[in-house]
């Protein structure tokens, strides 16, 4: 592998002092949930080993992946990080375009074949060929699995990577489909959330370069340590939740006092992120804290599973908006007239049969 | 009941029976014959798991649609809590049962103790049994046959809409439950499979939603036909899941 040049040499380059340098270690130790001991790994890591190339492409998607990374909280992150990305291949953020860049590409992966990592962002549109999303005249998925090929490992970023989100939502013309359902062979990290939080990002690719491994995944491919908990389990209006206060309209006195939003469909109870204990933009707020519920954004298909304002979704097939309760309501109510009947002709049956097997 | 008798039978014997108030000369002629079916850890179980549900499905109910808000501090006030608490405790109590009645089933109880597990739908015996049944509630047939355990139609129900969906709210249910100790916890590695493979969370809760539905619809035809059963067919049905004992009312050939 060629000698590229560290993490530390890109952030002295770009005039950022040894201090501010170790603040980002140790909140990057923080965010990644390890304790102070690992500030000085994580230091002589981003000091001594040379930067692993990152080739970010872009498929299918909004670019609002790209737009939280912009905005990670600390600014080292953003200039360090980022530069050593773009300096690589990014076609939104990068300064060249057209040929000039994907020559930029074909060089990177060629140079550092089984070593970069791929970043994704968006996914693959696999009807009519592909032709739903074109890059330097070709269907996206052919530069993907191009590039895949040479990856070390794979990140996908946002829901529309992990997931599909909403280009896949139903009926999904295009037939948007996840990284890990087209690349088969590698190694896959999911980081869900649309877009996911921009601690979350940085924190997965530091943590690759510091230990040089992938982070420990969960069942579903994501990154335990951003990703094990609920939003509901440290939100900070939990308790209104287990005392029985909830918001039954946004416009009532509940509202105004910061009550529990489940009953006005919060997915917190549902969705796996670290929106309530990171939040965003610099840890200033996140939704549930501005008085709306969680939409589930980092959920599988959470398009699809009903109303964003109601807590499960509506059976479908039933023409009116029907709640499963609703149709078990009227189910039970049916079964019990039915079964009143059926008790009513059993009486007559019987009267009129009386004593006929007696003797 | 009365306990088994060898004299002949007497209208005292009647007292209290479902048969209380008839004449017993006319019954005197047949032989009242009684079976041990129902062993007492399944009558136990029955009835724990009978409770079980009903708590489960009050407070799952209540899970889903909570009461409306209560005033004051939040610090004085545990409703969800207990809510959410009681439904766990009851989902220990039915798991528990359920996974006791099994064992019981296949190393310890009679033959009948294990009929509540399959269905014998490769026998032709069997579809017959069940279209009769189904003849006699369609009021086409005027009765059916008398069977020791449970009749066809009867155990196709329990197979389906208990056995099934009750394994099926336990699996879910834990799934769920590891949504609250964590995925590294036993719930999350034992049952992590189940929300990818019901296609997510948010789907997990809304098919165990479901589940209640089918009980409760099981639970209130249960009851009916019990009771039906109990009054108009040739069998004794609910004092057998209190004593143990199936008592069959006339000995006439099917
Ligand atoms: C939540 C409520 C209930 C549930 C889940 C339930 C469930 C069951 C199950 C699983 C069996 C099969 C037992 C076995 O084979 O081991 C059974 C049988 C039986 N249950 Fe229930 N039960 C409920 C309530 C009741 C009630 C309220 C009654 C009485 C009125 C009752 C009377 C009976 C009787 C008589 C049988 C025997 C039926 C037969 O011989 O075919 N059950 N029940
Ligand atoms: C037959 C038995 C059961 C019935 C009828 C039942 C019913 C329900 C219902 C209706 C809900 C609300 C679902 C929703 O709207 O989100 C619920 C939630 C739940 N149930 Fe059950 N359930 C049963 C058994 C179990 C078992 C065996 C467990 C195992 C631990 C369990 C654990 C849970 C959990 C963890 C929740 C979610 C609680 C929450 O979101 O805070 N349930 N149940
Ligand atoms: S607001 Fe949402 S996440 Fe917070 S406690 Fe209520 S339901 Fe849970
Ligand atoms: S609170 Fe929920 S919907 Fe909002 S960003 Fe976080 S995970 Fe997505």
């Amino acid at each position: 592998m060629a000698v590229l040049e560290t993490f530390y040499d890109v952030m002295r380059r770009q005039g950022i002092t040894r201090r501010s340098f170790v603040k980002y270690c140790s909140l990057t130790a923080a965010a990644l949930g390890l304790g102070p001991e690992f500030v000085p790994q994580i230091a002589h890591a981003m000091e001594t080993k040379p930067r692993t190339p990152v080739l970010w492409l872009h498929g299918l998607e909004c670019t609002c992946c790209s737009e939280s990374f912009i905005r990670s909280a600390h600014p080292l992150v953003k200039d360090v990080i980022l530069s050593m990305i773009s300096l690589d291949y990014d076609d939104t953020l990068m300064a060249s375009a057209g040929h000039q860049a994907e020559a930029i590409l074909d060089e990177v992966m060629e140079k550092y074949h089984g070593n970069y990592i791929l970043a994704v962002e968006g996914n693959p549109p696999l009807n009519e060929d592909g032709m739903y999303c074109i890059i330097g005249g070709k269907p996206f998925v052919e530069q993907l699995k191009r590039v895949a090929s040479g990856a070390k490992a794979i990140i996908s970023w946002g829901s529309c990577a992990s997931y599909g989100c909403v280009q896949a939502a139903r009926p999904n013309p295009t037939q948007a489909t996840p990284v890990h359902k087209v690349i088969l062979d590698k190694p896959v990290i999911k980081v869900p959330g649309c877009p996911p939080i921009a601690e979350v990002m940085t924190g997965v690719i530091t943590y690759m370069q510091t230990f040089d491994r992938m982070p420990e995944l969960d069942r579903q491919g994501r990154p335990k340590m951003f990703y094990s908990q609920r939003i509901h389990d440290k939100c900070y209006r939990r308790p209104h939740f287990d005392a029985g206060q909830y918001v039954e309209s946004f416009d009532d006195e509940g509202a105004r006092k910061g009550y529990c939003l489940y009953k006005v469909g919060c997915k917190g109870p549902t969705t796996y992120n670290a929106c309530s204990t990171v939040r965003w933009n610099d840890g200033v707020s996140f939704p549930i804290q501005s008085g709306h519920g969680c939409i589930g954004c980092s959920e599988d298909g959470f398009w699809d599973k009903g109303s964003w304002y109601a807590r499960l979704q509506d059976v479908s097939g039933f023409g009116i908006e029907a709640t499963a309760d609703k149709v078990g309501m009227v189910a039970a109510g049916a079964v019990g007239a039915g079964l009143a009947a059926h008790a009513a002709i059993t009486a007559l049956s019987r009267a009129r049969h009386k004593g006929d097997d007696t003797q | 009941m009365s306990t088994p008798q060898s004299g002949p039978l007497s209208d005292s014997d009647l007292k209290g029976t479902n048969l209380d108030g008839q004449a017993a000369q006319a019954l005197r002629a047949r032989r009242v014959t009684q079976i041990y079916v129902y062993e007492a850890p399944v009558r136990l179980w029955h009835w724990l798991t009978a409770a079980s549900i009903v708590v489960l499905a009050i407070t799952g109910y209540l899970i889903g649609s909570p009461p409306s808000t209560l005033s004051g501090e939040a610090s004085s006030h545990f409703q969800m809590g207990w809510i959410r608490a009681l439904h766990f405790m009851a989902a220990w109590i039915f798991t528990i049962g359920f996974a006791g009645r099994v064992i019981w089933g296949l190393f310890f109880g009679n033959a009948w103790s294990r009929e509540l597990f399959w269905v014998p739908f490769w026998k032709a015996e069997y579809w017959k049994d069940l279209l009769d049944e189904l003849l006699v509630y369609a009021f086409i047939r005027k009765e059916a046959k008398t069977t020791i355990g449970h009749n066809a139609l009867a155990r196709t129900a329990l197979f389906f809409c208990f056995t099934l969906t009750g394994l099926f709210m336990i699996v879910s249910g834990f799934a769920l439950y590891s949504d609250g100790t964590g995925i590294d916890s036993w719930e999350g590695r034992a049952f992590g499979w189940v929300m990818p493979w019901l296609g997510g969370n948010l789907s997990t809760h809304y098919l165990h939603h479901w589940g209640m539905w089918i009980i409760i619809l099981f639970v209130m035809i249960h009851i009916y036909t019990v009771t039906r059963e109990d009054i108009t067919s040739r069998q004794s049905l609910i004092s057998s899941m209190t004593n143990g004992y199936r008592i069959f009312r006339d000995d006439r050939p099917d």
